[in-house]
């Protein structure tokens, strides 16, 4: 597989922590912010759905999940922030692990298998908003505490560090997935779990790997919102909206490659800011252009905006007499 | 234990309530039953239907059970448009797409009726909307009474379509052999459209049952999809008789774990009930197909 190199990832990671020092504007860095933390969440679905095949519509699970325990670790039990964090991402990965081997055990895939992940997401949402633990339909308020040990700065440029520099790590984890072994057997059971299974591949467990740490990145998503918001209800928590810009990132920006989720996101997030910015604060508005622009890439870009680039640059290449024309590989 | 005064009641008003579920079901089982897809933007569709149903009689003063004989032709030819001219399309045959495209069809219906809308929830006033019958045992609201019946002819209705008409005996045709009922000469995108648009229809028709007694906001058709998929899980995908006794079942299991639990906790037993089918029961899922 023909991903892009370490360096080149390198590369990517250092150009963006330069943004702060171009902008001062808290509004930009608010959106790359928000931005990042979409991309990180999508990185996550990218794993178990890009790679795996498995398309999960319920990945608020995890990122609530992560939430909820980084937000009641701190408020309920005097927990230290990033130890709270670090918690809150095992915890994503252990729902994701549960549920995963609840679907895969019962050999739930396609529909049932989107079917199932958005039923325990709701599950979850309904136990939340009921639940004193979780501060039931009020939400859980963390406490302003503007130190870097409590995981809270006084600007946004640190956050915007942070939330880089987990997306990096995502970023290189999927890297490496893909040069494994075991990302090798996770494209053979998206392509053909029977043929995989000749081949001594066990296709449970694959899967349930890919969901672990797909859960666990989606977790850390959750877990750095509710430092930088300082709040989580149900609703933001294991909604729907976060299920849907999980999966949405990665099939724009081009799906199962270590770059989708990224510029997928950056599509979706100026997309919304645009609409925005013509239909004013209406509420729906920059749901209905997602919708839209899921069902134009997958009729007519089923390889999303990176697919579209490549086309692009292949073509370049073909019109341009001086270049000799490479193989396609 | 309550006694069974209040137990009674709950079980009848379960029925009631079952017999419009078991509506929705129908829908979504008819087209899992010949396109093999789960469309879920059946929830979303439902919305879109209760709005219709609201303003057909706010704008026009149409009587819902008068709408459903407007509504319900405008819903088949709105189904029939969205998968032949939409999801088949953009879908390029693949499982993965179609789940992908019917999920952006239902954000985009939902948010666009919450954009033109708003989330504010709106209800009709009838006059015959508070009447009840007396069985004696039991109070029960005339109009949920007239939907229950509604719901039995519909449901006989498709059973006739389904096996004595042309278009009947192909759809079950491409349901059972996709690639045989195209060799023998049945449009398979035509019956594909056809079967979207009855299972549209359907949603037209529980609408119109329902908005009498129930309200409607951009969201509200979530809350009967996920119970939808649960009777269409537990009643064997594609199986009309089977979605029409696990909608009934499943009314009264709501409504009598509402009334021991209270309401929210009730809908959880919904969502258990379903999780816990799907992961243990898979045969009667996948029906006989896989």
């Amino acid at each position: 597989m023909s991903g892009p190199s370490m360096a080149r990832i390198l590369l990517v990671v250092a150009l963006l922590a330069t943004a702060p020092m171009f902008t001062a504007s808290n509004a930009v860095l608010n959106f790359l912010t928000v931005t990042l933390m979409i991309a990180l969440v999508a990185q996550g679905w990218n794993v178990l759905g890009g790679y795996g095949g498995q398309y999960s519509f319920g990945h608020a699970a995890f990122f609530g999940t992560g939430a909820y325990v980084t937000a009641i670790l701190q408020v309920r039990y005097g927990a230290n922030a990033w130890a709270a964090f670090v918690v809150g991402i095992a915890g994503a990965a252990l729902v994701g692990a549960v549920i995963g081997a609840l679907a895969f055990r019962s050999g739930l895939k396609g529909s049932y298998f989107a079917l199932v992940t958005l039923a325990f997401a709701e599950l979850l949402r309904i136990l939340a908003s009921v639940t004193t633990i979780t501060g039931a339909g009020v939400g859980t308020l963390v406490a302003l505490d503007l130190r870097p040990q409590a995981f809270q700065f006084q600007s946004r440029a640190p956050f915007y560090w942070i939330v880089l520099a987990l997306f990096a790590v995502s970023l290189i984890v999927v890297r490496m997935i893909e040069q494994s072994r075991f990302g090798a057997w996770l494209v053979a059971v998206r392509e053909n779990e029977d043929a995989a299974k000749a081949l001594g591949i066990n296709p449970s467990q694959v899967k349930l790997g890919a969901m672990t740490i797909s859960a666990a990145i989606a977790g850390a998503g959750g877990g750095f919102y509710v430092q930088y918001f300082l709040f989580i209800d149900s609703g933001i928590a294991y909604g729907p909206w976060i299920s849907i810009e999980a999966l949405l990132a990665p099939i724009v920006g081009g799906i199962g490659t270590v770059f989708g989720p990224l510029l997928g996101a950056l599509v979706v997030k100026a997309l919304g800011e645009m609409t925005m910015l013509l239909g004013g604060d209406a509420p729906g508005l920059d749901l209905v252009i997602y919708g839209c622009v899921l069902i134009l890439i997958v009729a007519f870009a089923p390889n999303g905006v990176a697919g579209l680039l490549l086309k692009a640059r292949q073509r370049l290449t073909l019109l341009n007499p001086l270049r000799p024309e490479r193989p396609h590989g | 234990m309550a006694a069974h005064h209040i137990l009674l009641p709950a079980v009848l008003n379960g029925l009631l309530t079952g017999a419009v579920y078991a509506l929705v079901a129908l829908g979504l089982t008819l087209i899992y039953g010949v396109l093999h897809i789960v469309n879920f933007a059946h929830g979303a569709l439902l919305t879109a239907a209760l709005f219709a149903a609201f303003f057909a009689h706010r704008l026009l003063g149409l009587d819902p059970y008068l709408a459903i004989f407007v509504l319900t032709p405008l819903f088949f030819l709105l189904g029939y448009g969205l998968q032949r001219f939409v999801i088949g399309p953009a879908a390029h045959g693949e499982d993965r797409n179609i789940l992908l495209v019917t999920l952006g069809l239902a954000v985009i219906i939902e948010n666009a009726l919450l954009f033109a809308f708003r989330a504010d929830t709106r209800t009709v006033n009838l006059p015959y909307g508070f009447e009840v019958l007396d069985l004696g045992v039991a109070f029960l609201a005339v109009p949920r009474v007239i939907g229950f019946c509604v719901v039995l002819i519909v449901a006989l209705a498709l059973w006739l379509i389904l096996n004595l008409t042309d278009t009947g005996k192909a759809m079950r045709a491409v349901a059972k052999e996709k690639l045989g009922a195209e060799l023998s000469g049945i449009d398979v995108g035509h019956i594909y459209a056809v079967t979207f648009g009855l299972g549209t229809a359907c949603l037209a028709i529980a609408a119109c049952l329902l908005i009498p007694t129930y309200y409607v906001n951009p969201h509200v058709g979530n809350a009967f999809v996920l119970v939808a998929f649960t009777i269409v899980v537990l009643g064997g995908m594609g199986s009309v008789a089977g979605s029409l006794i696990g909608g009934l079942f499943v009314g009264v299991i709501e409504s009598v774990s509402g009334l021991y639990l209270g309401e929210s906790l009730g809908q959880m037993g919904i969502f258990l009930i379903f999780i816990v089918v799907l992961l243990f029961r898979p045969s009667g899922l996948f029906g006989e197909r896989a």
